[in-house]
């Protein structure tokens, strides 16, 4: 009983707004760019390294009053395929939401071939979405495969 | 942008293909036209060096009557000053009628597609594409050997690196191909490609051996260069270099029709005693290449 206090002391509940948990701990900070949390003017809570059952450690966000779009959440799964947003409704789960990979990528990730136009070009990346089990996807322009967990994000 | 740039003929249904090898032939029949691209402007931009494929297409543009404009080495352009390739390309966009372009960087051809209307020609991208090398390679096997359909392929040499295995490769699966892929353990096809042939259907079978048995039933018998600096154990290398080496003695026992095709340029993997074969096909090959780029030319512009 105590324990479940601290917890709940240490990363606050919000009334509503979006609750990103389990985030592996490797993951939490580039989450948070990719969502633009640091121009959020809304209360925002990133706990890192807390105690997880499940995972060891993991990372939780919370952020007040903000709801993002389906784009948006599929932007996540460039770097966390499956990962789950609770939607937070007066304090209550009113709906989990799953980041799942999308049929192609635009602008988001950075085609590992270094001799690809895209890194070499003021340009927008593309990527196609070509096994979304094994997490592969192909680069429109060099046409090489890549894994998503490889993958770094422009 | 929807434009009839040739980025790429990997898509191309049959239908497609084959009325390219028909106009090929017919300006292997007649290569001069003079008054064919009359009054039009080709530009061969090549920001990367490759004499033998920019001679190919400026005599082709020449030969149909078109005036070409262009430049050779990226040096002398704004490129050098760090003009991004979309300026480049938008600024000749406004002279030309057709640009032709050959590119260090992979995807530099799909990714001037879509900033002109103007239709371009990829010349070669890096490692990536080279259309006009491809459609040459099928016109020489279906002038060759009356077809395209059911035959044997040998692909020897550097099947890892070489851009011109892969393409040719790609753009056979509608038409039953067996390959034989024949290559030293570190410059065999990669597995893309393999996995490439299980999901279309096509059969291949690697080999490690190159000797006149082991080609005796090839149709075709595709020749790549074995180049020291793409291995990374030289002990290999030196086991390896002299395995890979055509020789007139090993002509004894292949199958009348089969012949010989190199992309080009040789080094020693085709004997010199191998040019004087009625199996020997390369410079015809590279002759070929003229008549596909005329017909490559006429389709980015339209013209029936």
């Amino acid at each position: 009983m105590m324990d479940t206090t601290k917890k709940s002391l240490q990363v606050a509940a919000i009334e509503n707004g979006t609750v990103i948990d389990h985030i592996p701990t490797d993951k939490v900070f580039t989450i948070a760019s990719l969502l633009q949390l640091d121009r959020c003017n809304d209360q925002v809570t990133i706990g890192n390294n807390l105690d997880s059952g499940r995972m060891g450690s993991k990372g939780i966000i919370k952020i007040a009053n903000r709801f993002f779009s389906d784009a948006e959440i599929s932007r996540l799964a460039a770097v966390c395929p499956n990962i789950r947003l609770c939607i937070i409704r007066d304090y209550e789960v009113v709906e989990k939401r799953i980041a799942s990979l999308p049929d192609e990528f635009v602008g988001i990730v950075r085609c590992a071939n270094p001799v690809c136009i895209t890194n070499n070009e003021p340009m927008k990346t593309v990527f196609y979405v070509t096994d979304k089990e094994q997490g592969v996807v192909k680069c429109r322009y060099c046409g090489k495969e890549q894994n998503i967990e490889h993958i770094k994000l422009v | 942008m929807m434009n009839r740039s040739i980025v790429s003929i990997a898509d191309y249904s049959r239908e497609q293909i084959e009325r390219l090898l028909e106009r090929t032939a017919e300006f292997e029949r007649e290569p001069n036209h003079p008054h064919l691209l009359e009054g039009r402007v080709v530009a061969t931009l090549f920001f990367e060096p490759s004499t033998r494929t920019r001679l190919s297409f400026e005599t082709a543009a020449n030969r149909l009557g078109a005036r070409v404009i262009g430049f050779t080495d990226p040096k002398v352009t704004s490129s050098s000053k760090g003009e991004t390739l979309k300026d480049t390309i938008k600024m000749v966009s406004n002279y030309a009628d057709v640009i032709i372009m050959r590119h260090r960087l992979e995807g530099a051809a799909l990714y001037a597609s879509e900033v002109t209307d103007v239709p371009i020609i990829n010349a070669g991208d890096g490692s990536n594409l080279h259309p006009s090398q491809t459609m040459l390679d099928l016109y020489s096997i279906w002038k060759t050997q009356g077809r395209l359909d059911d035959l044997n392929i040998f692909m020897v040499g550097d099947l890892k690196y070489g851009r011109t295995v892969h393409s040719l490769l790609m753009s056979m699966r509608r038409y039953n191909p067996t390959f034989h892929f024949v290559a030293p353990k570190e410059l065999e096809m990669p597995e893309e490609y393999k996995l490439y042939c299980r999901k279309e259907g096509i059969r291949y079978v690697e080999e490690r051996v190159f000797t006149e048995e082991s080609i005796a039933d090839a149709d075709i018998l595709y020749m790549t260069r074995v180049q020291r600096e793409r291995f990374t154990d030289l002990m290999e290398y030196e086991r390896v270099k002299d395995t890979y080496i055509l020789r007139a003695d090993m002509l004894g026992r292949c199958r009348e029709n089969m012949r010989i095709l190199h992309p080009l340029p040789r080094v020693n993997e085709i004997e010199q005693d191998v040019d004087d074969s009625p199996h020997a096909y390369y410079f015809q090959q590279a002759q070929n290449g003229l008549y596909a780029r005329e017909a490559l030319i006429c389709q980015a512009l339209g013209i029936e």
